[in-house]
This record gives C-alpha cells, sequence and structure tokens, in this order.
C-alpha cells in the first residue's frame, strides 16, 4: 500500500486483543528504539522501547510529570492522574506527598499486613469454592480483594465499591467514554471524597485518610485540592492495578498449564513466579503516564525537544532480551529478574510492597484451596478487554474446576 | 571536607527501585549490578537527601549527622 510506510505508527497499538505482547514492541525495539508515534488524541509523542532507554527516561530530572499535567500538553486520553496528585507532580513538590504516606507503604509495614490479607483472600475464596460455576474470578476475587484492602487501609466505606470502582473505570480508560463522560465521573468521585473527608474531620479514625487530615490541619503539609486528589488516586490506582496485574497473572497462568502446574507442585516458587508474571505481563499498553520534556535532551541517539511527550513502554522494556533472556517465555523461576513492572525512578509503584504481598497471597491461596483442574471456562477468543490509559484488562474471567 | 551529614546505604536491604536516584540523583547512583549507592559519602545538608531516604520503599538509607550522631532519617541500619 503506497504511503503507509510514511504514515505514523498509530499508538497503543491497533491489535489489543491478543493474549501476546503486541509484536510492534519488539520490533521497534530492535530498528527503531526511540519511535515517533500518533496518540488517539491526535498529539505525537515518543515511543521509548528499550529497557536502558527507559530507565534513562524516568531517573532524568528532565523529563517531567507536572510539564505533562500543564495546559496545552500532549495527552494520551481523556485523562490523566491530575496536576494536584503525587504522579502529576515533580520533585520536591511529589517528594513532599510521597513522604507523607511512604511509611505507610514500606516493605517492613507491609509485613505486618500480611495475616490480615490473607484472612480477606481466603473469606473470598471460601465463596468462590460455594458458588455455582463456571465463576468469574474478577467480581469474586482479583478485584474483590485488592479492593476490600485498599477500602480498609484508607477507612473508606466497602458497601460503596460497585460506585466507586464504576466511576474509577471511566476516569482510567483510554477511549471508552468521552470526555464530558470522564469529567462527570472526576467530579462525583471528588464531591464523595470531599463529604467523606468532612466527615472525617469531624469524628477521626485510625487509617490513612485520618493521617493525611492531619497532615494537612495540623501540619500545613498539604492542600485541601492536594489532599482530595492523594485520596482519589490511592483509592483508584491502589484498587485497579492490582486487580488487573492479579487477573492478568492467573490468565497467563491458565495460558500456561506447565507453570500452572510446576506452581501446584511447588508453591514455595510463588514469591519469584509474581516477578515472573509482573514482568511477563503482555497487556502492558504504556505502563506509565506520559513525561514532557522540559529541555532538550537525548534518548537513544535521537533527540528529543523541549515540549515533545515521551511514552517510556514498561512492557517492550520488559521484554528486552539484552537483559531477559528468553524474554517471551513465562519462567516462574527467573532469577535475576529486575523487571520494571512498577516503574523506576522517582515515581517507582509507592504500593508496590502491597501490590507484591496481595498478589502472592492472592496467588498462593488460589493454589491452596482450588484444585489443580483449575482451567478457563470458555475458548479465550470469547473473552471481552478493555482498554485503560496504561494496561487493557479482561473485562471478566470465567472459571471452572 | 564536607561534612555535616554521613550516608549509609544498606545494599542487602535494596531493592533497586531507582527511587533515590530519581528523586536525588545529585546524590545516588546506580552500580553496575543495579543497585543504588551513594555517590559520596559525606555531604552537606540537603532536604533532597532526607526526602529520598524517607522515600525508599524497603527504607535501605540512613541519614546521619556526623557532629551529633544524630539519626536524621532513620534507615534499616539504624532501627532499633
Ligand atoms: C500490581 C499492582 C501495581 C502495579 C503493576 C503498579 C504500577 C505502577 C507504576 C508503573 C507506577 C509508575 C507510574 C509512572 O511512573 O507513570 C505506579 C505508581 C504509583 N502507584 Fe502503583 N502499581 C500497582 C499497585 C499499586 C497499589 C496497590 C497502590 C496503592 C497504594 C499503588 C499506588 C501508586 C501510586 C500512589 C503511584 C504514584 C507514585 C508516585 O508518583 O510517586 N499502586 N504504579
Ligand atoms: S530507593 Fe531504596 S530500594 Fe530504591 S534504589 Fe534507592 S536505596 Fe535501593
Amino acid at each position: 500500500m503506497a504511503g503507509a510506510d510514511q504514515r505514523k505508527l498509530s499508538f497503543p497499538f491497533p491489535d489489543t486483543s491478543g493474549s501476546e505482547l503486541p509484536s510492534e514492541f519488539a520490533r521497534l525495539r530492535e530498528e527503531q528504539p526511540v519511535a515517533r508515534v500518533v496518540l488517539p488524541t491526535g498529539d505525537e509523542a515518543w515511543l521509548v522501547t528499550r529497557y536502558a532507554d527507559v530507565r534513562g527516561v524516568l531517573t532524568n530530572p528532565l523529563f517531567s510529570r507536572a510539564a505533562a499535567e500543564a495546559p496545552g500538553a500532549p495527552r494520551i486520553g481523556h485523562s490523566g492522574p491530575g496536576p494536584h496528585t503525587i504522579l502529576g507532580m515533580d520533585p520536591p513538590d511529589h517528594t513532599r506527598l510521597r513522604r507523607l504516606v511512604a511509611q505507610a507503604f514500606t516493605a517492613r509495614r507491609v509485613e505486618e499486613l500480611r495475616p490480615w490479607i490473607e484472612k480477606i483472600a481466603n473469606s473470598l475464596l471460601f465463596a468462590v469454592n460455594v458458588a455455582p460455576r463456571p465463576v468469574d474470578l474478577i467480581a469474586t476475587y482479583t478485584l474483590a480483594l485488592p479492593l476490600k484492602v485498599i477500602f480498609e487501609l484508607l477507612g473508606v466505606d466497602y458497601e460503596d465499591r460497585d460506585k466507586l470502582h464504576a466511576w474509577a473505570e471511566v476516569i482510567f480508560s483510554l477511549n471508552a467514554h468521552s470526555a464530558e463522560a470522564v469529567a462527570k465521573a472526576r467530579g462525583d468521585l471528588n464531591e464523595y471524597l470531599r463529604t467523606m473527608i468532612d466527615a472525617r474531620r469531624r469524628k477521626p479514625t485510625d487509617d490513612l485518610v485520618s493521617a493525611l487530615i492531619a497532615a494537612r490541619d495540623e501540619g500545613d503539609k498539604l492542600s485541601e485540592d492536594e489532599l482530595v486528589d492523594f485520596v482519589l488516586i490511592l483509592l483508584t490506582v491502589g484498587h485497579m492495578s492490582t486487580a488487573n496485574n492479579l487477573t492478568s497473572a492467573i490468565f497467563s497462568l491458565l495460558r500456561h498449564p506447565d507453570q500452572l502446574a510446576r506452581l501446584y507442585e511447588n508453591p514455595e516458587l510463588v514469591p519469584d513466579a509474581v516477578e515472573e508474571l509482573l514482568r511477563y505481563n503482555p497487556f502492558t499498553l504504556t505502563g506509565t503516564q506520559l513525561r514532557v520534556a522540559v529541555a532538550d535532551v537525548e534518548v537513544g541517539g535521537v533527540q528529543v525537544h523541549a515540549g515533545d511527550a515521551v511514552v517510556a513502554a514498561l512492557g517492550a522494556a520488559n521484554h528486552d532480551p539484552s537483559v531477559f533472556a528468553d524474554a517471551g517465555t513465562l519462567d516462574l523461576a527467573r532469577d535475576p529478574n529486575p523487571h520494571v513492572a512498577f516503574g523506576y525512578g522517582a515515581h517507582h509503584c509507592l504500593g508496590a510492597q502491597l501490590a507484591r504481598a496481595e498478589m502472592q497471597i492472592g496467588i498462593s491461596a488460589l493454589i491452596r484451596r482450588l484444585p489443580n483442574t483449575l482451567r478457563l471456562a470458555v475458548p479465550e477468543d470469547w473473552l471481552t478487554w478493555r482498554l485503560g490509559l496504561t494496561a487493557r484488562s479482561l473485562a471478566s474471567l470465567p472459571v471452572v474446576w | 571536607m564536607t561534612g555535616g551529614w554521613r550516608l549509609e546505604l544498606d545494599r542487602a536491604a535494596c531493592r533497586n527501585a531507582g527511587v533515590c536516584v530519581g528523586i536525588a540523583g545529585a546524590y545516588f547512583e546506580l552500580d553496575a549490578d543495579g543497585r543504588s549507592r551513594p555517590r559520596a559519602e559525606l555531604v552537606s545538608p540537603d532536604d533532597a537527601v532526607v526526602d529520598a531516604a524517607f522515600a525508599c520503599p524497603m527504607e535501605a538509607i540512613s541519614v546521619l549527622d556526623t557532629r551529633t550522631g544524630r539519626v536524621v532519617a532513620p534507615g534499616s541500619l539504624h532501627q532499633t
């Protein structure tokens, strides 16, 4: 087709129904590691696909998240985290906010939460076990577990989960909803949180929201908008990323029966398996939010100009054969495994240790409580997918055993 | 000698998230095996260093005041 070569690549790549990482990532990593792409909004960006370049971009202060939230900046969809959030700022503003809650998410703190997370997982699986089959593991387990965990850490009423999750889906969807629908969902969620924060002010409790309110009211460490948006980000990102990754991980295991069998036989492999499932996850679209260059800067031999947007493709980096031998193979015992599924640098996932614990416990409990005949209830191509801002995710995961 | 603070990094605890390098790249760098290390052990007081220490998910970074011995930011090497 004449002219097709001249056309810039559309990104995310159009093939978004398969169960493999789109092949374009491997081709670009080889041939054009910093490639010009057109985003769904019509804005353009540089797509960075090599591991070393991805880490380089994510630790370089010249690539700014604040600049990417500024009016007029290139955008990937109708929404983003927003300029008042930890994910929409650069150090030192970013760090001021991150410090307020970092202690609640350290490896040490998360260790203490494990027995409690295990209890939640076990009680959910009790219901899964007695439910009529096929069972949708998302509704009953992979979404319910992270929802319960983050709602309780924040002190948000679990009764409101359906409404809150639905708003989050709209806010973090790539292109399924209009700009107006996204703005309305964000407005509704904001109002819900403002009401909740007001109530909590009058009657403080022992949770993260009350701790953030105290940081605002007593320490003047953050503004009211920052407070509301912080809770919004923790609540939404805090359950959606984990739910998507836990679902994708279980789906990948079901697609690799040899690896699933290996796990049933060697449950002590679970921690390594989780790292590998995070690395392997073929459903990562971008992995991170856009960065915008605040000065001219070179990446992988390409001159990026001030104002240009950059996408650091975590999925492509995690499948870079110069770092991961047989990168396309799911090897649950892979070691070392320096994947970047949680990002890298200043914005490296705040919830990474918590997410790791949830995924480890989620998978351990699953193989302990469901028999090894566990399998998909329908052919793979019957499954439906949703496109989010950074990843795509299954709409349901029907299983039988 | 630049006086003031001493940086200590528990390399066994470091999980290579690059947070410290992203927040305070003037003070931390990644070595060949991908772990972080302080560029210099002794530094002048700077909030960015404390920010990095408090943001480290593994609590691998400690900041000590060289004169008083006070722990400015407690990492895993200095927790009781
Ligand atoms: C498996 C699950 C998860 C994955 C794969 C994941 C992945 C990521 C990634 C890639 C980033 C960096 C984004 C960027 O640089 O643009 C990030 C940031 C973040 N994540 Fe997660 N995440 C997960 C779970 C969680 C959980 C459970 C929480 C709840 C606390 C959370 C809260 C955050 C926050 C607040 C940020 C922003 C940090 C900052 O800007 O300093 N995430 N996550
Ligand atoms: S922030 Fe902590 S875990 Fe991450 S690289 Fe620095 S020292 Fe290591």
